[in-house]
């Protein structure tokens, strides 16, 4: 093993330790330490999982967004392997974020018996994991690698530059229909939250946004180490 | 303005063979009627009921009818090697873009043509005099499934079950443009006011806008082999 690829590997297992210290704090302090909502009672702890999820899913598009570019810019393997590798963890995340979304309504805002509702903010998240779900199709359903990639990039490009347009357009045909969420929108997100709830949510953040790195890192290597398996078959033991 | 000449060109190409086979005009026009039966069968729409409906039946059906055309755009190129021969070609490959986004457009405003009155004839709906300004609605709505359909038409051209992929990553990126043309339509229809009109009306033309200019500049890396 070259002596780089030594040193990431390294790097990786720092960031899996502090992942694991973040995690277990973050559930520590979400779980057990801060103060139970007054009307939603414990449900309202899946927060600490929702939106740190949600935030983190976003910043992976945009790095599938960013990957893009530069591969249909430059043309290298390895920013189309970054695009690829920070969808699915974006997909996964953006799962989660509807699983854990939709336990939570269900206590708290659907109306009784529901499992979904049309709000503009979840049917625009269920967009989103349909869109990149898309992207990982047309990824598998390729053979050929740099057809694939290019493919991929632009799909990536265009999809993210859509998202402004879904969200404009999702919210303006469902304000139309029912009262916007429980979400404020003429305050910042943080005014609404009382600063025992924001230390654990902040704490969770930064924990989810250690473990996307730390997931990113590995599909990462995952990718190259299938590159080197590629190379190796096509032109046999150096 | 050497890349309108070849735009043209390359979709007289197109219209042409479409005039002499008449293929894909036709297997529209009739999956459109199916559609159409099918529909009345599904809801039975009450007759108070049909005017709210319609738009969203009537680009059901378009969106249907057109991504059966989507996926036969570039088929005959891709069978007869005639793609390769394109791209031999010294010229701009935005105006294969161009030239294929209009030939859709072309055919798929046809089909709309005949949908439309077939639609208020079947569902006993008084559409004529709203019908410049829904198809004025419809044109937009229609460029904007062009523009995005003909570069994943070309990007799902070499994948595996092509046919099933398409749908699957044009209809979710689509949403901007089908819900402007089918609540434009409703508020036509007399749902709604006409400022709320503008305001889809806008969001139809900022997705045109966008989409074709991504599409003509990017379309060189999707079509490349």
């Amino acid at each position: 093993m070259p002596t780089s690829a030594k040193g990431t590997g390294k790097t990786r297992k720092v960031l899996g330790a502090l992942v694991f210290i973040f995690v277990l704090l973050g559930l520590y302090w979400g779980l057990l330490h801060a103060p139970t909502h007054p009307v939603q009672l414990d449900i309202q702890r899946i927060m600490y999982l929702h939106i740190p999820s949600i935030l983190t899913a976003y910043l992976a598009f945009f790095i599938v967004f960013v990957g893009s570019c530069l591969y249909l810019w430059k043309g290298e393997r390895r920013d189309d392997i970054l695009a690829n590798s920070a969808a699915e963890i974006g997909v996964l995340l953006t799962a989660v974020t509807i699983i854990t979304g939709i336990l939570w309504g269900k206590k708290t805002w659907f109306s009784p018996g529901d499992w979904w509702t049309w709000d503009a903010r979840l049917t625009l998240t269920a967009l989103l994991l349909l869109i990149f779900v898309g992207y990982l199709m047309l990824r598998a359903l390729i053979e050929d690698e740099r057809r694939g990639a290019v493919c991929g990039a632009v799909l990536g490009i265009i999809g993210f530059l859509d998202i402004p347009l879904i969200h404009m357009a999702v919210h303006w045909f469902q304000t139309l229909h029912q009262a916007p969420s429980i979400l404020q929108t003429e305050k910042a997100p943080w005014e609404n939250i009382p600063p025992d709830w924001l230390v654990p949510l902040s704490i969770n953040f930064i924990a989810f946004i250690l473990l996307f790195f730390y997931l990113l890192s590995l599909r990462l290597h995952v990718g190259e180490i299938e590159e080197e398996i590629k190379k190796l078959k096509l032109y046999g033991r150096a | 303005m050497n890349i309108l000449r070849q735009t043209y060109w390359l979709l007289w190409k197109d219209v042409l063979l479409e005039i002499r086979r008449r293929e894909s005009l036709l297997s529209m026009f009739f999956f459109g009627t199916i559609l159409l039966f099918l529909f009345h069968f599904s809801f039975e729409i009450p007759r108070d009921k049909t005017a709210a409906m319609a738009p969203g039946l009537l680009w059901l059906a378009f969106i249907f009818t057109g991504t059966l055309a989507l996926t036969q755009l570039f088929q005959d190129e891709k069978e007869s090697q005639c793609l390769d021969a394109l791209l031999l070609c010294p010229m701009d490959r935005g105006a294969l873009y161009l030239a294929k986004v209009l030939f859709n457009f072309l055919i798929m405003m046809l089909v709309e043509l005949v949908i439309f009155p077939l639609f208020g004839i079947l569902f006993n709906l008084d559409l004529w005099n709203l019908l410049p300004s829904l198809f004025g609605v419809a044109l937009l709505g229609t460029l904007g499934f062009c523009v995005l359909g003909t570069l994943f038409s070309a990007l799902t051209l070499r994948a595996r079950a092509k046919e099933l992929l398409l749908p699957l990553i044009l209809f979710p990126l689509m949403i901007p443009s089908i819900l402007g043309a089918i609540r434009a339509m409703q508020i036509i229809f007399g749902a709604g006011n006409s400022e709320e009109l503008f305001q889809w009306i806008r969001m139809l033309i900022v997705f045109d806008v966008i989409f074709m200019t991504v599409g003509f500049l990017i379309f060189e890396w999707v079509i490349e082999e």
